[in-house]
């Protein structure tokens, strides 16, 4: 591990600063960071503690109904906030189903959304990897690549981005309010992580030094309350990163579908939006060959990256398959196994 | 989510012994308050920390290290490497009687694995010791790895296992084979494996002249005292090891590795005690794993299913410098009756750290093929799984002949299909779902393990107070051995266990044998058992001889240990207390001794195993190809139960292991470089909780006069065999999808949708 400083600033403004120094990173639980840097894959010059930052850890609801959550909010209490899981119930589950307890007991939601790919040859320093090494190659286009991206990948990078409470955020529109050296703005979470293209090191379109100090979810959003799913296939049935996964909201009116909102995990670089797929269900009866549509047109553009053409067929299916879920209806209480296909909730149609 | 567990613990109280109690845990407490004190706990004054720097390349050479960078570095103390590596008193690339390794301890600059040792630092600190090792910065010249079937080297094996022939036949295979009115034939592979013990492998290494202290997690004291000896040129008197707690071993705690005795040599070389603890990706070469194979099963099966030849090849992974081949083939000796067996192996040289004994070894693998070969069998036949494991029942040991010292697997396959409810299993698959829409499958497998034992000694003392101190030097990688080696010694003593005092795991005591091959209970147990009975003799001989006791004269008509006291073989009321006994005879304490062996007469003439049943049932995802075990029952019989409590929990254990075998567990290997890509325990998958919901262990009673005179029988890997094709055939059952590679993978179950 490198030398490094540790700062801890007492403010938004002074941290900022401090991080507008290039070699800074921020570190608030640390629950990805300081593996990255035992690993060796992270070494800043400069570690910002925004971690005793005053005002970050409130759950705060406007009066136009939207809600804003701290970036130091922990992934447990936002989850288990009942207005809030009532609220948005995906964001809730998408939560309970990532990491461990402990984990999630420790992780900040502004680190969720920070957090790096699990792609095995970019935390393998013997490796190629454009990501971590600008220039250096890709050893996993033709490596270990099964659980790799299936949307939205380069030649450049395959990797994909591993979280799950950052795909019903997409799917909801949620923004990410900055704060930096230049003043404050809001970033759309769909456009926070950028898709590799030629600069895979580019992960994210925060400027240097810019800080998440905090999580919008607009007040829009509320309307799927009724029917939406976090669904997640995963290779073991608790902490484990996706296969592949889906938040499908659905806003119903006189029995057809009035909007829906459609978003993969695990299959690209950054939360996979399908918005096509949303449009084909405006206006529809939500049939199962509608959501068979949806699913079509979701994965139209997906091609293996390398031995993991399943995962297509799989994020197929599992579209269709949590748009039927989030027909049926939020569960009352999030399952005793969140987003699993096995979760506790009864009446799961399983035609899709 | 908590464990099911309807069975009742069955409390057989043996001649009012504690034995057959289920007693928690003597340590529980120590390990849950963080008191029990592991190898790496160990601070001693002065000491320093060692780091192993390790290659990143499969094969070739090291020809350059920056040893003055790691040297500059504050707090490095001093960089080891094959240049400057003191001598050692061993060869290490001979192997060491009785099953040593040849290993890595940087003789030379070559590279012969990913993971290898090519330095060691040795620092004030274990940062300073760690940033060292990272300085070093190490340019190789690279050979190809070797890494598949296709660029490893296939070679025949003079042995497998530990000293296993390559090759048992039985019977004319051709002939068993042509004569069959059915031939199932079919391929297997299973994955590369690591032990992944909780506790890593750990050392603290303190030396005063020519004698050292080592703490480390061993499973094999005495063994690794004379091989440490031998390392370092010293009489293996002058080596103690202390093994207190393992926190886990599977075999891989069994056998010497080089950054342990890297470390020692260090803390020689500086005259200072040298800690070094492997980190978790360090833990995925030096120390061994289970190695890939790649199987074949020909089941020959006549008019009535019984079968008429059982031929099971294995080709088995090994490193390109050593040899150690999982005997899977050989699962498919002792199990089912056919007047035709054959099983061969096959290794495959490839430049991986050399695999060695991981719990269950050979059995995991080979009954995962076995018993999946067999239910394929049993569906040829149109037969139930189980009634075709009936019509093979081997009544005695197929390939030799040899009465089975006990053998109660009909009563497994009967309870355990009786808990399960299998008896209303439809044979065709796909045909059960539950209300939510899941497809259900039921699968079943037969477990199976040897009972080997090894040579132990022990010795009893019982003092004045009347309480007595055992000694034995054996080991607790967390399977409550100092709880049951207790129990067994208070049941010899005629005392309550409270009044027993065990010492163990420091290599100073007699020795306790090995902790493997699920043989430490009846080896080290007997050597307690005969050194109490050697002890309470004495103190008898005491009593009987003196005519100021009730006792005396008893000789003749014997006396009875019970309570803390001797009576009269014929007169209860006729007795008196050992420390009634002790304090007349002017005595501070009365001491038995015992060296324990299995006596090779009836060791020839039977065969030795545990056996068992288990069922599973799965839920499968019909469109997404989730699996998840829905319920485990296993019924398993192995001779008699010193405690119910520990033992069910070591079945739990196997089982558990099982499903991680069939679903989850798998190291992978980047093809080109060897590298494991999920050398970690966030991708590295074994199961958790959620995964096995539900398991049952059922214990069936079992007599056993032969296996030793304690009647124990080992319970530790068990668990595992049986249960890895009970899964899969479980799948099967719930999908039609017959899958032959292990893990079962979700891709695997993306069948098309007709079936649906």
């Amino acid at each position: 591990m490198n030398r490094f400083d540790y700062i801890r600033p007492a403010s938004v403004p002074e941290a900022v600063e401090a991080a507008a120094v290039p070699g800074s990173t921020y570190l608030a639980a640390g629950t990805n960071l300081l593996d990255l840097m035992k690993g060796g894959t992270a070494r800043p010059e400069r570690v910002i503690d925004i971690t005793r930052l005053p005002g970050l850890d409130r759950i705060e609801w406007l009066p136009d109904g939207s809600v804003r959550v701290g970036a130091l909010v922990r992934n447990s209490d936002l989850a288990y906030d009942d207005r809030f899981a009532r609220t948005f119930p995906a964001v809730a589950e998408a939560l309970l189903s990532g990491a461990s307890a402990q984990l999630r007991n420790a992780a900040t939601i502004g680190g969720n959304l920070m957090q790096r790919t699990r792609c095995a040859y970019f935390h393998d320093l013997a490796s190629a990897c454009n990501r971590r090494a600008p220039g250096s190659g890709c050893d996993a286009r033709e490596g270990e690549n099964r659980l790799h991206a299936v949307l939205g990948w380069s030649e450049h990078c395959i990797a994909t981005h591993p979280s799950d409470f950052c795909v019903p955020l997409v799917a909801l529109d949620a923004v990410a309010e900055v704060e930096g050296t230049r003043g404050a703005r809001e970033i759309p979470v769909d456009a926070l992580h950028v898709l590799p293209g030629a600069a895979p090191e580019q992960e994210t379109a925060l400027a240097p030094g810019e800080l998440i100090v905090s999580l919008k979810i607009p007040a829009e959003a509320t309307a799927f309350a009724h029917n939406a799913r976090y669904l997640k296939l995963r290779e073991r049935t608790s902490f484990a990163f996706a296969v592949v996964s889906v938040a499908a909201a659905l806003e119903m009116e006189a029995g057809a579908i009035r909007k829906a909102r459609i978003a993969l995990g695990g299959v690209a670089a950054k939360p996979w939006r399908a918005r096509e797929a949303e449009a084909s269900l405006a206006g529809a009866e939500a049939t199962p060959e509608a959501f068979a549509k949806a699913a079509e047109i979701a994965l139209a553009e997906a091609r293996p990256s390398g031995d993991n053409a399943f995962k297509i067929e799989l994020a197929r299916r599992i579209v269709a398959r949590a748009l039927t879920l989030a027909l049926e209806g939020t569960p009352e209480a999030i399952p005793a196994l969140p987003a699993s296909p096995f979760s506790t909730t009864p009446g799961a149609n399983h035609a899709a | 989510m908590p464990l099911e567990t309807t069975s009742p613990l069955p409390q057989h109280r043996r001649h009012g012994s504690s034995a057959g109690q289920p007693l928690t845990r003597r340590d529980g407490v120590l390990k849950v308050t963080g008191r029990a004190t592991y190898a790496a706990d160990n601070h001693p004054d002065g000491i320093l920390y060692a780091v192993t720097a390790v290659s990143s390349i499969a094969r070739g050479r090291v020809t350059a290290l920056d040893v003055e960078a790691a040297k500059a570095h504050p707090g490095v103390v001093e960089v080891l490497t094959p240049a400057n590596r003191p001598p050692l008193a061993h060869d290490p690339d001979e192997k060491m009687p009785p099953f040593g390794f040849r290993v890595e301890v940087l003789q030379d600059d070559t590279v012969r694995y990913v993971n290898q040792p090519i330095a060691i630092v040795i620092a004030e600190t274990l940062e300073a010791a760690t940033e060292g090792a990272a300085l070093l910065n190490p340019v190789y010249e690279v050979e190809p790895a070797r890494t598949d079937l296709e660029s490893g080297k296939r070679f025949d094996p003079e042995g497998i296992g530990i000293g296993a022939p390559a090759r048992t036949a039985h019977g004319d295979i051709e002939a068993g084979l042509a004569a069959a009115v059915r031939v199932t034939e079919a391929d297997y592979v299973t994955p590369p494996q690591y032990h992944n013990a909780m506790e890593p492998h750990a050392v603290v290494a303190q030396w005063d002249g020519d004698r050292v202290t080592i703490d480390m997690p061993n499973q094999t004291l005495a063994l690794s005292c004379a091989s440490y000896a031998a390392y370092f040129g010293i009489p293996a008197e002058n080596v103690l090891i202390r093994s207190p707690f393992l926190g886990g071993g599977f075999g891989s705690k069994a056998i010497l590795n080089g950054p342990q005795i890297l470390a020692i040599l260090a803390a020689r070389m500086l005259n200072r005690p040298v800690k070094l603890a492997l980190t978790r990706a360090q833990m995925y070469g030096p120390v061994g794993h289970r190695g890939r194979t790649w199987q074949k099963l020909r089941l020959g099966v006549d008019e009535e299913g019984r079968l008429t030849a059982l031929h099971h090849q294995a080709l088995c992974t090994t490193s390109s410098f050593d040899e150690f081949l999982e005997p899977a083939a050989n699962a498919s000796l002792p199990l089912y009756a056919s007047p035709a067996i054959l099983a061969e192996h096959e290794g495959l040289r490839l430049d991986v750290g050399t695999p060695g004994p991981m719990r269950a070894p050979g059995l995991a693998s080979g009954s995962a093929a076995l018993e999946v070969a067999m239910d394929e069998a049993a569906e040829a036949c149109g037969m139930d799984p189980l009634d075709f494991r009936l019509a093979n029942y081997a009544e005695t040991e197929p390939v030799t002949g040899k009465p089975f010292s006990s053998k109660a697997l009909r009563e497994c396959y009967a309870e355990g299909a009786k808990r399960f409810g299998w008896s209303g299993r439809p044979l065709a698959p796909r045909t059960m779902r539950d209300e939510n829409g899941f497809l259900i499958g039921w699968g079943m497998g037969t477990a199976v393990f040897h009972c080997p034992h090894f040579p132990a000694e022990a010795r009893a003392t019982l003092r004045a107070d009347g309480t007595a101190l055992m000694e034995t030097a054996g080991a607790d990688m967390g399977q409550g051995a100092w709880t049951a080696l207790a129990q067994i010694a208070a049941e010899a003593l005629g005392l309550d266990p409270d009044q027993v005092e065990l010492h163990s795991g420091i290599s100073s005591l007699p020795d306790g044998g090995i902790a493997g091959g699920s043989g430490h209970t009846a080896s080290a147990g007997l050597a307690l058992h005969n050194a109490g009975e050697d002890a309470i003799a004495r103190l008898a001989e005491l009593a009987t001889n003196d005519p100021a006791s009730p006792l005396f004269g008893a000789g003749n008509i014997g006396v009875v240990a019970r309570s803390g006291r001797l009576h009269r073989r014929d007169d209860e009321s006729r007795g008196e207390s050992y420390a009634e006994i002790l304090a007349r005879a002017g005595r501070s304490d009365v001491v038995g001794t015992a060296k324990t062996a299995r006596d090779p007469a009836v060791a020839s003439a039977h065969a030795m195993y545990s056996h068992g049943a288990v069922f599973a049932e799965v839920k499968v995802d019909p469109d997404l190809g989730q699996i998840r075990v829905a319920r485990l029952v296993g019924a398993f019989a192995a001779g008699r139960i010193i405690n119910p409590r520990l033992v069910r929990s070591q079945y739990f254990g196997g089982m558990i292991w099982g499903a991680s075998f069939a679903l989850h567990e798998e190291a992978i290997a980047d093809r080109r470089t060897g590298r494991i890509m999920n050398a970690d325990l966030a991708e590295y998958h074994v199961p958790v909780n959620a995964d096995v919901p539900s398991l049952d262990a059922i214990l069936i009673p079992e007599d056993d006069p032969h296996v030793n005179p304690i009647g124990v029988k080992g319970v530790g890997e068990i668990g595992i065999t049986g249960t890895v094709g009970a899964i899969a055939n479980a799948v099967w059952h719930a999908t039609g999808v017959r899958v032959r590679r292990f893990p079962v993978r979700v891709e695997d179950l993306l069948i098309s949708r007709e079936f649906a």
